[in-house]
């Protein structure tokens, strides 16, 4: 009986230190960092899939459930969520995850945030972000500052794993800087090379590794392509002799191939985000595979 | 979408002298501001119908929502329905958001939880018109909105299987449904909902609703009561990968009312199903049969076909025409083109799922 006692002593002991921090993201980049630095004391969840548009996601019953067992919800801010997220805290009957408590990280905190307006933004500028772009984890230095942010959360949320999340965080830091070497001279021969993307999520990523974004296919942010501006991005390729055009993978690329096929300018499918395809398994292998893909498609077109 | 909520605590009621004024930015006053919005719902209808006898041009409605934070343990939503020639509150409620046990109550003015179609406000209906489920036995083309509080919580189930009760208790009043004689007679509503991703790409969604209340045949001595019970189903498939741009969705409700009368009982049955296929980025049709009995004489009934095509010009307008026929109780069948636009200004907060 005493042996009994004492195993399930022991267990009931045991249980708060293998309860793991439950941490919900709404992308999978914030969820893959929050991996390598909260290792095996966090569990994560990411609403939204890497091959998934972030701008419209569904606020699906089933994600009510992980937010409401939620410890800490992670988001990109700049109402990149606004469309789907706030209905879903309101049902989580989870108080800590709600903006300004303890539970709550908005990742764009500390991060160079590009296209903040300087003037009134109306919708006639289409589907514009009033806060600033929101795509700014696709720059590696901002990968750094998230980092920071989250172990700096799990460490408040859970101050016995402190040393822990410090020790991850300096290896995720250690590997990132080795890896940005990397991938800053894999991309140094393109500094300057112009490029059009479908959709204005690559100022962050350009900012960091020197492409010149010249055009998007959409004519404004959320508008698709019509006839008269693709003409315009038809005569500009032309015009600038712009090798690539880069499109997120959840667009149609009907319209890119168009151009492509008029212009001789190479369509490329660009992940935003980690499990785009299933190789991208965390923020190094987005970048990895992303840069790869750039510099195969440039191959030949300098 | 865009929106702005404050969140800080504020206190109403300071007890402290306020204090001198300071020259401040003029943005500060309006941090605290609610979300402010306005969705205008311009409708056309062409054809012959002497029985549901709608303008040939109206702006039906323009609803106004205020929407923000009250303080850490609750928000507040209103929506301000004007027609062109009056005003309701639709909605008016506080949300209780910090609860212990998984609840969420919501105290005010609110759409009833009663089957699926009658919680959705008129510009995200799939149609732009009310279905005859609705219009014959919740109370017309408003559908069934209660004032009194509502208690939901979360009922775990095995899996990631979403699952949720909730019980609504309101005035015995709701416009052409519910008419109580003395202040006691209130009207309740039990909603139970199952949600579950069957894969990624496809979702069912299923609840079922009972309810009851007074009706206008009651008395102060002699409550009649019209007992209500509602199953809908909704079934979606939509491929997390948007560049192909294909997505549908499936809706069928059921209503029974038995509405209990000084002399005879009437019992009415009402459906619908209803589809909507996603042929490109920003095109939709769809199609809808319904069929219902009327709630105060259920051996007269009305049925329908319609079919639909939307267009969304961007995320805040949406054109949308019904060609319709209507066969009705009295002999009339009535064919009709209805077109409709809608356009959002502000800062609309998003819709539950």
């Amino acid at each position: 009986m005493r042996k009994v006692i004492t195993v399930l002593g022991a267990l009931l002991c045991a249980a708060p230190l293998l309860a793991k921090v439950k941490v919900v993201s709404s992308l999978q980049d914030f969820a893959s960092i929050a991996d390598s630095v909260g290792g095996n004391r966090i569990e994560t969840y990411a609403l939204a899939k890497g091959y998934q548009d972030p701008h419209f996601v569904d606020a699906k019953p089933s994600f009510i459930l992980k937010l409401s067992n939620a410890d800490l919800l992670i988001v990109a801010g700049l109402e990149l969520e606004i469309g789907y997220l706030p209905p879903l805290i309101d049902q989580s009957r989870n108080d800590k995850i709600h903006p300004g408590n303890a539970g709550y990280l908005d990742a764009s905190i500390g991060c160079d945030i590009l296209q903040r307006p300087t003037t009134q933004v109306t919708r006639a500028m289409g589907d514009v972000h009033p806060y600033g772009n929101p795509h700014y984890w696709t720059d590696p230095d901002n990968g750094r500052v998230i980092a920071r942010s989250i172990a700096a959360k799990l460490s408040q949320l859970d101050p016995a794993g402190r040393e822990s999340y410090e020790k991850n965080l300096a290896a995720f830091e250690a590997k990132l800087a080795e890896k940005e070497k990397e991938w800053d001279a894999k991309m140094a021969p393109y500094a300057g090379t112009k490029i059009v993307t479908f959709h204005d999520s690559w100022p962050n990523f350009a900012k960091h590794f020197k492409p010149v974004i010249a055009g998007h296919v959409e004519p404004k942010p959320g508008i698709p392509p019509t006839p008269s501006h693709t003409l315009e991005i038809i005569n500009l390729i032309k015009g600038e002799k712009i090798p690539l055009i880069l499109v997120e993978p959840y667009f149609d690329r009907k319209t890119p191939d168009s151009i492509a096929a008029q212009t001789g300018a190479t369509v490329l499918t660009f992940y935003p985000s980690v499990g785009g395809v299933p190789q991208i398994k965390d923020y190094f292998g987005l970048f990895d595979y992303d840069l790869d893909a750039f510099v195969a498609a440039m191959k030949g077109k300098k | 979408m865009a929106a702005a909520c404050g969140l800080a605590a504020r206190c109403l009621f300071a007890q402290e002298a306020p204090p001198a004024p300071t020259t401040q930015p003029s943005q500060t006053s309006n941090y605290f501001n609610p979300s402010v919005s306005v969705i205008g719902n311009f409708l056309a209808v062409a054809g012959h119908n002497p029985i549901e006898n709608l303008p040939a041009a109206s702006l039906r409605e323009s609803e106004v929502a205020l929407q923000a934070i009250v303080d850490p343990y609750a928000r507040a939503d209103f929506f301000l329905s004007f027609s062109e020639s009056s005003v309701e509150v639709e909605e008016g409620f506080a949300t209780f958001t910090a609860l212990p046990w998984k609840l969420l109550a919501k105290v005010g003015r609110m759409r009833v939880a009663f089957g699926k179609i009658n919680t959705l406000h008129l510009h995200v209906l799939p149609w732009p018109d009310a279905p005859l489920t609705m219009v014959n036995l919740l109370g017309g083309e408003e559908g069934w909105k209660g004032t009194g509080v509502s208690v939901a919580r979360l009922v775990p189930l095995p899996g990631d299987t979403f699952s949720e009760l909730t019980l609504q208790v309101f005035d015995g009043h709701a416009e052409g449904l519910f008419e109580a004689p003395n202040r006691g007679d209130l009207a309740y509503n039990a909603h139970y909902r199952i949600f579950k991703d069957l894969s990624e790409a496809v979702n069912l969604d299923v609840g079922g609703s009972f309810a009851y209340g007074p009706n206008d045949t009651s008395t102060r001595s002699d409550v009649q009561w019209t007992d209500l019970e509602g199953a809908d189903l909704t079934l979606r498939w939509k491929p997390l990968q948007t560049g192909t741009y294909r997505s549908a969705i499936v809706r069928a409700e059921f209503i029974r009312s038995h509405r209990r009368e000084p002399i005879e009982a009437q019992t009415g049955y009402g459906w619908f199903v209803s589809g909507d296929y996603q042929l490109g980025k920003r095109w939709w049709v769809g199609a809808r049969v319904e069929r219902s009995d009327r709630a105060a004489d259920a051996a007269l009934h009305d049925s329908g076909q319609a079919v639909t095509l939307t267009f969304w010009p961007s995320e805040f307008s949406q054109v949308r025409t019904e060609l319709r026929r209507r066969r009705y109780a009295e002999g009339v069948a009535a064919t009709e083109a209805l077109f409709q636009l809608q356009f959002a200004i502000g800062a609309h907060g998003a819709h539950p799922f």
